[in-house]
């Protein structure tokens, strides 16, 4: 009995080791300042430094911002528009509307990446809007939203549906009972959505690539593949990437800690 | 006032906003994207694109080659990844949400970023890059989201089956073959979906694990966008839709549900 959950256990930790080994070897060449990843030159923290010191890294730079600010402005649309939508969903009646919601709602998330990229590219195109900060955004919020909608959902079909009517019957106005009663009930759905979408747009790359036009205009992914194209990374992202990703890490943990923690308060 | 109350007040057409918004940037792209396939250069009707994908062998080996690697890619997923979903699931082995959250963790970073890392690992070990490393390569990559669909299922499977099962006398193996695995299909069937069209359509992730030796059906797709061949590129695109709608239509009913998407992460 005893040797079958060792055995259980080693196979789930030499997976995971195996799952991170590639994450690992980033972060530990950043604290070495050989420009070819895998030389070891001794220990230093150059690297972090010299991505740290103003001027030096122009373009690396702005493509952080650009994917931090897009990112920050998708999914801020995609939850309020993501939110509106599925209080919407929730409470019609046509079935035929609801379900049209659902499917058009679903296409996002189906659909293949590359499609999504090319098909909004087409948009665009045909339209003839040239690309840019917009077009991005825009092609954001559309792969965004249908994660929101989706966290907002199930937290309305949770709730005491008279709870709505009786605020109504106390004499609250809509918009107040809406903001006293529903959004308090959906709310941890809300920042789910949020922070769904707030990772999926940072990371993206397949839909990005498509939809950013020509005017330079660079996020993290599509710097680092242009940079990869040119052959080697620049020794830099070594760092940068080893803060992305703790960061994620400890946003994560904390996140999954809270609300456990929550979950068992109730 | 009144008037914004009362509209807040219909709850019902709360969805329309988003609806709109989906037909302009869900709905509308597909079909530009499908009218394109069927046009040339001038706009004109035309069943050249299809014509062509047949005759140009390149095409056509790409996508046979392609469905290759995603099914020798899924059924790597399925066998590693299905081991370690039961375990997690297993709470006299996994006491801790957060190594299913360490698990599902490297979903959310960045797809280049973990293939770069991929990469610089086989540099280090000397390893060459070809068709071995794309496809351990793959298998990084997806593993996550197989095992997070069959862990959703099995974590919320009742114990009460296969406890019967027991009872009755099924030694562990058949209670296994018997009653937990035909229960937890519909999480594989979700876990194909999100491995199995994402390894035909992705581009980049080929090109950088082989030195662009190899090409996968999105790389052609990208390729030919790039090149300014929008007409053929959105009947690759196209022909890659018709196969995702194909596979949704075998797996969709079972894996309804369970598709959650990182939803359940986080």
């Amino acid at each position: 009995m005893k040797a079958k959950y060792i055995f259980a256990r080693s196979y789930l930790y030499i997976l995971l080791f195996v799952l991170y080994a590639p994450i690992f070897v980033i972060a530990i060449f950043s604290f070495t300042e050989a420009k070819v990843l895998g030389n070891w030159t001794g220990f230093s923290t150059h690297l972090y430094s010299s991505l740290f010191t103003p001027g030096t890294h122009v373009g690396l730079m702005k493509a952080v911002e650009n994917t931090l600010l897009i990112g920050v402005i998708a999914s801020t649309a995609a939850t309020l528009l993501g939110t509106i939508a599925a209080i919407g969903i929730f409470n019609t009646r046509n079935k035929f509307f609801k379900g049209a919601m659902n499917t058009l709602n679903n296409i996002p998330l189906l659909n293949a990446d590359i499609i999504t990229g090319v098909s909004l590219f087409l948009l665009f195109v045909s339209l003839g809007v040239s690309q840019g900060y917009v077009t991005l955004t825009l092609a954001h919020i559309t792969f965004c939203t249908p994660y929101v909608v989706l966290s907002v959902l199930p937290r309305l079909q949770q709730m005491n549906p008279y709870l709505y009517e009786a605020a109504l019957d106390l004499g609250a106005p809509p918009f107040k009972a809406l903001r006293k009663v529903v959004i308090p009930e959906i709310a941890p759905g809300m920042a789910s959505g949020f922070m769904l979408s707030f990772l999926l747009s940072i990371d993206d790359f397949e839909i990005t690539i498509f939809n950013l036009g020509n005017k330079g205009l660079e996020t993290l992914s599509t710097y680092i593949y242009a940079d990869s194209r040119k052959g080697g990374l620049t020794p830099e992202l070594r760092p940068l990437l080893t803060i992305f990703f703790i960061v994620v890490l400890v946003l994560l943990v904390f996140y999954n800690l809270w609300t456990l923690k929550k979950t068992q308060k109730k | 006032m009144s008037r914004l109350s009362s509209i807040i007040g219909r709850r019902s057409s709360w969805g329309v906003p988003y609806f709109i918004f989906m037909l302009f940037f869900v709905l509308a792209p597909l079909v530009i994207m499908v009218w394109y396939a069927f046009t040339d250069a001038q706009g004109h009707l035309t069943f050249y694109n299809i014509a062509e994908f047949f005759q140009e062998s390149e095409a056509v080996n790409t996508l046979v080659y392609s469905v290759g690697i995603a099914i020798i890619n899924t059924a790597l997923c399925i066998l590693i990844g299905y081991p370690a979903a039961y375990f997690l699931s297993n709470s006299k082995i996994n006491k801790s949400s957060i190594l299913v959250v360490l698990f599902l963790l490297p979903m959310l970073i960045n797809v280049l970023v973990r293939t770069l890392a991929t990469v610089a690992l086989f540099g280090w070990m000397k390893i060459p890059l070809g068709q071995g490393t794309l496809i351990f390569g793959m298998v990084y990559n997806y593993l996550p989201f197989m095992i997070l669909p069959i862990y959703n299922v099995l974590a919320k499977l009742d114990k009460s089956y296969s406890e019967a099962a027991q009872d009755l006398g099924a030694s562990p193996v058949r209670v296994f073959l018997k009653v937990t695995l035909p229960l937890s299909v519909p999480g594989i069937l979700s876990g194909v979906m999100m491995v199995f069209m994402p390894t035909i359509s992705t581009f980049a992730i080929a090109e950088l694990l082989t030195m662009n030796n190899i090409k996968l059906f999105g790389t052609i797709i990208q390729e030919n966008i790039n090149n300014g061949m929008w007409n053929y590129g959105a009947m690759l695109s196209m022909i890659m839709l018709v196969f995702i709608v194909i596979m949704n239509l075998i797996t969709g009913d079972q894996s309804e549900n369970t598709n959650s998407g990182v939803g359940g992460l986080i």
